[in-house]
Parts: C-alpha cells; sequence; structure tokens
C-alpha cells in the first residue's frame, strides 16, 4: 500500500469537508478490478498535485457511512470536494489526462 | 522508430507483447489507464484452461502482465488520439508524443453496450451498473434486475444473488444464449426469477433506481419491476472511435475484419481479441489473437508474405 492519505467515515468530516485545500476522494474496494487500474493513477495524481488538491481514498468496505451518505452505488467512484461541497463527481475508470482536466478545474 | 506498436493492454495486447518481445521486436505497448480490459470486471474466470479452480480476472491480467515484462515488454501509459496508417507508413500520435512504428496490433477491445432507453443515462451511478463485482455488494438485501441473456448476464446475475434479496433476469426472448451449464446453475437458484419475452423501455426514479418498465414483446403489455438496481449485459460495442474513418474493413456492428493471420485491411496492422469481428469474444479466444498477431507483425516486418 501505498502513503496516500486513506480516510475513514470517523475522520471525513474533519480531513474532507473541513479541508482547506480542494479535495479529490477515491471510493475503492479490494473486491473491485476496475479500482485497481484507477488505484494507481489517483496515487500518481497525490505526488503530482501535492500543496494544491488533497487526494485521499476511502475503502467503501470498512466505511459503509460516507458512501451512502453521498449516494455511491457503482465503484470506481471519484468525488472532487471544493470548500467542503461536492464540486464533481467521475464514475468509472477514465484516463489520467481526463481526471486532469477535472483536478485542474479546482485550481 | 519502433517495430512494433501494440494499443490497448487487455490480454489480446499483453499476449502479443509477450510473444514480441520472446521475438526481440522492439515493442510499445500503449495503454490509456492501466493494464486490465475488460477482464478486470469479472469476479472469477473458470472457463481460462490451465485453471482448475478458476482465479479473478485481476489475477489473470495481472499474471500476463508480469510475464510478458519478465522478457521486457515495455507498457507505456500514454492516449493514442489519432492514427495516420498507410501501406507505406504507420504513425501513431499519443497525448504525449508522435511515433512511428513499422507494424501496428490493435487491441483496444470493446465496452458494455448500453440500453439506450429514457433513464439510463440519468441514473449511471445511481442504480444503473454495467459491472456487478464492482457494484453488487451496494445492493445487500435490495431487488435488482439484470438485463440481458448471454453468458455475461447469467453469470452476473448469479454473482448478484450473493448480495441481493431477489434477482430478476430479464431477456427479450424465451429461452437463454448462455452457455448450458450456466442455465442449469441460474434455473437452480430459488432467489432468481426469469422474465422471459420482456425488454426494458424506461429506468424510473431520480435520485436512484426506483423501478425498470418492461414490455413483453409477444403482449405489449407494459409491466414496472420494483427493483434498486438494474445491471445491463447486452453485449458489446467495439472501441473503434480511433479507426472508424480509416480504410479498414468492419463488420456490421463496427468490428474489425481481419484475415486468418489477424491482418486488416491496411498492410502491416493487425487486429486481435475483442475488436476483431469474430464469434466468440472470452480471454482464451483473445490471447490466441494475440500470439498469431504478434508472429504475423514479425513476418511482416521482416518482409515475408503474411
Amino acid at each position: 500500500m501505498s502513503d496516500i492519505l486513506q480516510v475513514t467515515d470517523a475522520d471525513f468530516e474533519e480531513e474532507i469537508i473541513k479541508s482547506e485545500l480542494p479535495v479529490m476522494v477515491d471510493f475503492w474496494a479490494e473486491w473491485c478490478g476496475p479500482c485497481k487500474i484507477v488505484g494507481p493513477t489517483v496515487e500518481e495524481l497525490a505526488k503530482e498535485y501535492e500543496g494544491k488538491v488533497k487526494i485521499a481514498k476511502m475503502d467503501v468496505d470498512s466505511n459503509r457511512e460516507t458512501p451512502t451518505k453521498f449516494g455511491i452505488r457503482n465503484i470506481p467512484t471519484l468525488i472532487l470536494f471544493k470548500d467542503g461541497e461536492v464540486f464533481q463527481t467521475i464514475v468509472g475508470a477514465h484516463p489520467k489526462s481526463h481526471l486532469e482536466e477535472e483536478l485542474n478545474k479546482l485550481l | 522508430m519502433e517495430d512494433l506498436i501494440i494499443i490497448g493492454a487487455g490480454p489480446a495486447g499483453l499476449t502479443a507483447g509477450l510473444y514480441a518481445s520472446r521475438a526481440r521486436l522492439k515493442t510499445v505497448l500503449l495503454e490509456k489507464l492501466a493494464p486490465g480490459g475488460q477482464i478486470l470486471t469479472t469476479d472469477w474466470v473458470e472457463n481460462y484452461p490451465g485453471f482448475p479452480e478458476g482465479l479473478s480476472g485481476y489475477e489473470l491480467v495481472d499474471r500476463m502482465k508480469r510475464q510478458a515484462e519478465n522478457f521486457g515488454l515495455k507498457i507505456e501509459g500514454k492516449e493514442v488520439v489519432r492514427l495516420e496508417l498507410t501501406p507505406e507508413k504507420k504513425v501513431v500520435v499519443t497525448n504525449k508524443e508522435t511515433m512511428e512504428t513499422k507494424a501496428l496490433i490493435l487491441t483496444t477491445g470493446a465496452s458494455p453496450r448500453k440500453l439506450g432507453i429514457e433513464g439510463e443515462g440519468l441514473l449511471t451511478g445511481k442504480g444503473v451498473s454495467y459491472c456487478a463485482t464492482c457494484d453488487g455488494p451496494f445492493y445487500r438485501d435490495q431487488q435488482v434486475a439484470v438485463i440481458g441473456g448471454g453468458d455475461t448476464a447469467v453469470e452476473e446475475a448469479i454473482f448478484l444473488t450473493k448480495f441481493a434479496s431477489r434477482v430478476y433476469l430479464v431477456h427479450r426472448r424465451d429461452e437463454l444464449r448462455a452457455t448450458k451449464l450456466l442455465q442449469e446453475r441460474i434455473k437452480a437458484i430459488e432467489k432468481v426469477n426469469l422474465v422471459w419475452d420482456s425488454v426494458p423501455v424506461r429506468i424510473v426514479g431520480q435520485a436512484g433506481v426506483e423501478g425498470i418498465e418492461l414490455k413483453n414483446v409477444k403482449t405489449d403489455e407494459i409491466s414496472t419491476l420494483p427493483v434498486e438496481g438494474v445491471f445491463v449485459f447486452v453485449g458489446y460495442d467495439p472501441s473503434n472511435a480511433l479507426l472508424i474513418d480509416l480504410p479498414f474493413q468492419f463488420d456490421d456492428f463496427g468490428f474489425v475484419k481481419t484475415d486468418g493471420n489477424m491482418q486488416t485491411a491496411i498492410p502491416g496492422v493487425f487486429a486481435a481479441g475483442d475488436i476483431r469481428s469474430k464469434i466468440l469474444r472470452q480471454v482464451s479466444t483473445a490471447v490466441g489473437d494475440g500470439a498469431l498477431a504478434a508472429f504475423a507483425a514479425e513476418r511482416y516486418i521482416e518482409g515475408h508474405q503474411v
């Protein structure tokens, strides 16, 4: 596992909603094959956007509350937050260039 | 100049890459996401020979990737945006650079076909799904509908019975197209209702799926199934956006026609795996296509008749 920030139901409010930086959260699970192709891209983006966008992952298998709250029924789902509000939801696996375009809109 | 560029890192592309690397061709495999392809959405593969207990789609393709890399295959995360192909010159333009190659293998694959009905787009991500492995666990103790009658639809409907309280398998005919073994399995599961002669006409709901409206094709009667999830497995569309304006030959569905050695209508350009026009799209047929395409590409590069 990489050193990317892992968030849970318990610290979601503190880490994500109250974050001063814009945030992207990758909702994933071990059982989900396509999540495994999104994961490495998200980790690369976390390095590239360090200091500009906070990038985190949430395992939906051990955290049920937050995914329900945001109506997540498909994974991989990426949610981009700005000032504690949902800015954009991206469902499914997309090329890195597409994710960069969306992240740049947060800046 | 590369000897060979392969586009798409699913089983066909990885196998072509394995054979090309062992043939010591200067090869690059381009992939816009990460290696895997469609098979990643399969929970358990039990018809790929050599693995009698079966294995996950992810593990199978990860093994293929590692095997190809062991022989030196270079996989690059680049998205191809344009192809310029003539018998004399083959140019691949990616989001990062322009590359020239002596031969090209297209393994761009296919993606799940949509139903094309009202509510589908709006509710994708809110109850409409094309991947049971990914999304099945969100439907614990809920009712879901699966649309389709082929192997994928039946396999995924069986998988969903692990979570859902009831699975409706909706099929437009009065018999399934799926492999007999799978038909036997699904008919033995009490949690499954087979809904024959029916096509979906509308997915109902705003914030999430609340039901699906079906039309009986024999009686024209409309009925609504109260479900919270709709899983769609009605076949595949070719990933041919890069190819469509080039002088390939396509079948009626847009898959690329090749000869028996995987060569397309453009000399030196080969197609393998799900993108190719054929009657069975499986990992086992993709790897055979990939091996043949790489061998044929090698012959082409060396100036032999393919």
